[in-house]
């Protein structure tokens, strides 16, 4: 069977799985719809939240960056699942106590006013709307290589297709189907490792192989990388910094904080019987996460080999030398998945000394050793461009395992778009139709125009997020960054203090989760344009790019975060404290006993 | 309140700041601070600094779960406020 009908057939038949639960399950009541009626076992919960968790950046974006980064690229991976330990200690039992099933309607309530919660929902739409825009990317880059069109048409195919799902089933359909995702998406990502981890360093499990040596070589693996993309210009594979340490740093805090703070993530443990579980659940789902995120690196590593390999045929396993004559790749024989991305546009090759051969190196590097070799051997600057969106997706491809590999990936990859998409437009619909049209404007809407409204807002979001996703602000790691960022300094301070902080008022919250949202987005939309619509860029404004410290806008949530704790502290100090029931229920909120089941009435 | 909530209270904070620390620990101290220095030792063919970043910080963040899960149950149960 060639291999683009066996992509057909396994895509085919994990949608018909997906769709076949949604189906079976499909939500009746509202409460349904959101919540599933909160009896999800924790285990099972973990699992669902772990599909829902790990998007197109997790998948299909993540491990490409971290092979372009190199050490640096660590920040995804300890952001990324660092964040679970504050969800688990910090926000979800108490969040799960209050009993209530949107983050929204936490903060009205706490903060005792409806322009709290409003506040919240504006913060929640755009860090959500950012969050989908990454996604779009994401499955444009799938659908594109698997239905063999360019990027673009391949968002307006997947904006349907995430549509037709969203709206299909509530959260109840959404729980079964992602433990189903889960489980399609984990078997995806790995077995491809395994395969290629066994054919570099003969130990078949990645995590390990990573660290050992690479086959006939008394040298790791690691260290053969270092030296080969030292080579070829580029940083030293295991030390190499995304910018400065302190960037790194701030980025590192920025995703862990921001993963505490999406309200998608933090609906989930709202579903679970009791406190004790939404403890556990994060656990749970840190587990089944973690069997990705320890396998990213070794992808990440071992795609950066293979494909210099591809390049550079025997630069890495026999030792020779790239800068000799006739050593990199004719462009007349590259391999069949070359030409196949080069159709999506993703990958590029120009022929810019017109030999007919393919270079790729740093041509920026200020290695002067580098230079001069690249200049002796007559090469006048790369020549191929890889977009790292498309590493993980071509990784099967480029190690050249059987087909039924390669279409397990893009299953796997459309999986994780799909599953974390549909989570979102949860979150936007619950927040459009619950918090602000119930809970502010309309509270006498019957329950089928809350149905409603959650689905046109959905169908909303979808529009706006491919539209944008058209011209992407970022890779789609990048951009989801950006949207954890938003989430950090607006969502999360307000939060925390409603816990940890009895004297919290709503002025104080107010202002924090404004100002953090506000400083955040300047200096974002200084470097991405307003509303990320390209050409809308002011970076003079701030003095040019990364001009704060050097930090870059994915990084800078965790600068608004401080922004917000102090603006919330300054202004909760000359304002009226709570009253005394609010004081009261954050004292009731802190201890398990008496949890109820979640409703969602308004009090 | 019958129970000593202040009590309570206390002994989770306690814990919350003894998890934080290690967490912090792992990730921002051996991950990011500390990982040149660190990349002098290897383990598994891993310099411990990179494995720290890439590897280490998420099976301690894991462990740090669960640990917190299981103290925290104890602390309900020893001021009397856990469910049912």
């Amino acid at each position: 069977m060639d291999l683009q009908t066996t992509i057909y057939l396994v895509v085919g038949a994990s949608f018909a799985l997906y769709i076949g639960i949604a189906i079976w399950s499909r939500a009746g009541t509202t409460s349904e719809f959101y919540v599933a009626g909160s009896g999800v076992n924790p285990v099972l919960n973990g699992m669902a939240t772990a599909a829902d968790w790990m998007s197109a950046a997790s998948f299909i974006s993540m491990a490409g960056l971290i092979s372009n980064m190199g050490y640096g690229g660590g920040l995804f991976l300890m952001g990324w699942t660092g964040g679970y330990v504050l969800l688990a200690m910090l926000l979800a039992p108490y969040l799960r106590k209050f009993g209530k099933f949107t983050v929204p309607q936490f903060i009205g309530d706490r903060f005792y006013s409806k322009s709290a919660s409003t506040v919240a929902v504006l913060c929640l739409l755009i860090a959500s709307l950012t969050y989908i825009i990454g996604q779009m990317t994401g499955v444009g880059v799938a659908f594109s290589r698997f239905l063999g069109v360019s990027a673009d048409v391949g968002i307006y195919v997947g904006m349907g297709i995430v549509f037709a799902y969203a709206v299909f089933g509530g959260m109840k359909g959404i729980t079964y189907t992602q433990v189903a995702q889960y489980v399609v998406l984990i078997f995806a990502y790995t077995i491809p490792a395994i395969f290629i981890s066994l054919q570099l360093t003969g130990n078949p499990i990645p995590q390990l192989g990573l660290g050992s040596d690479l086959v006939g070589h008394d040298m790791s693996l690691l260290a053969k990388l270092d030296q080969v993309v030292t080579d070829l210009g580029f940083g030293k594979y295991t030390t190499s910094l995304p910018g400065s340490t302190l960037n790194m740093f701030v980025y590192t805090m920025s995703l862990m904080i921001g993963t505490a703070g999406l309200p998608h993530v933090i609906m989930r443990f709202f579903t679970v019987p009791k406190v004790k579980d939404a403890r556990s659940s994060a656990g749970w789902a840190l587990v089944f996460i973690a069997i990705l995120y320890t396998t990213a690196p070794a992808v990440a590593a071992m795609a950066k080999v293979n494909l210099i390999r591809t390049v550079v045929p025997g630069v890495v396993l026999k030792d020779a030398d790239p800068y000799a004559a006739g050593s990199t790749l004719s462009y007349e024989t590259r391999p069949d998945w070359m030409k196949r991305w080069e159709k999506t546009g993703l990958l590029k090759f120009e022929d810019k000394n017109g030999d007919g051969r393919i270079q790729y190196y740093n041509d920026k590097t200020k290695n002067a050793d580098v230079q001069k070799k690249a200049a002796d051997a007559g090469w006048k600057g790369n020549e191929l461009s890889v977009n790292a969106d498309i590493i993980v997706l071509a990784n099967p491809e480029i190690a050249l395992l059987p087909n039924w590999v390669i279409a397990l990936v893009a299953a796997g990859g459309l999986a994780a778009a799909l599953s974390t998409a549909a989570g979102l437009l949860m979150a936007i619909s619950a927040a459009v139709s619950h918090d602000l049209i119930k809970g502010v404007f309309k509270p006498d809407i019957s329950e089928r125009g809350e149905l409603l409204a959650g689905k046109l807002s959905m169908a909303i979001a979808i529009v706006v997020a491919g539209w944008l996703g058209l011209n992407p602000p970022g890779f789609a790691a990048g951009t989801v960054a950006l949207a954890f960022g938003i989430a950090a300094s607006s969502l999360f301070p307000a939060i925390m203090m409603g816990i940890f902080s009895k004297k919290m008022n709503k002025e104080g919250a107010m202002a924090g989760m404004l100002s953090g949202l506000a400083v955040t987005l300047f200096y974002v939309f200084a470097h991405k344009g307003i509303f990320f619509i390209k050409g809308t860029e002011y970076l003079d404004l701030i003095g040019g790019a990364n001009s704060f410290f050097g930090i870059t806008p994915e990084a800078f949530g965790a600068i608004g975060a401080l922004v917000n704790f102090g603006v919330a502290f300054l202004v909760d100090r000359m304002t009226p404290e709570p009253p005394e029931h609010i004081q009261h229920m954050v004292e009731s909120v802190r201890i398990p006993r008496g949890a109820k089941l979640v409703d969602g009435a308004h009090a | 309140m019958k129970h000593d909530s202040h009590g309570y209270w206390k002994a989770t904070l306690a814990l919350l700041t003894q998890v934080l620390l290690i967490w912090f620990l792992v990730s921002f101290g051996a991950g990011i601070l500390f990982a040149d220095w660190l990349n002098n030792i290897k383990i598994g063919g891993y310099p411990l600094g990179f494995w720290f970043a890439q590897q280490g910080s998420i099976y301690i963040f894991i462990a740090l779960i669960f640990y917190y899960a299981k103290k925290m149950g104890d602390i309900d149960r020893r001021f009397d406020v856990h469910e049912d």
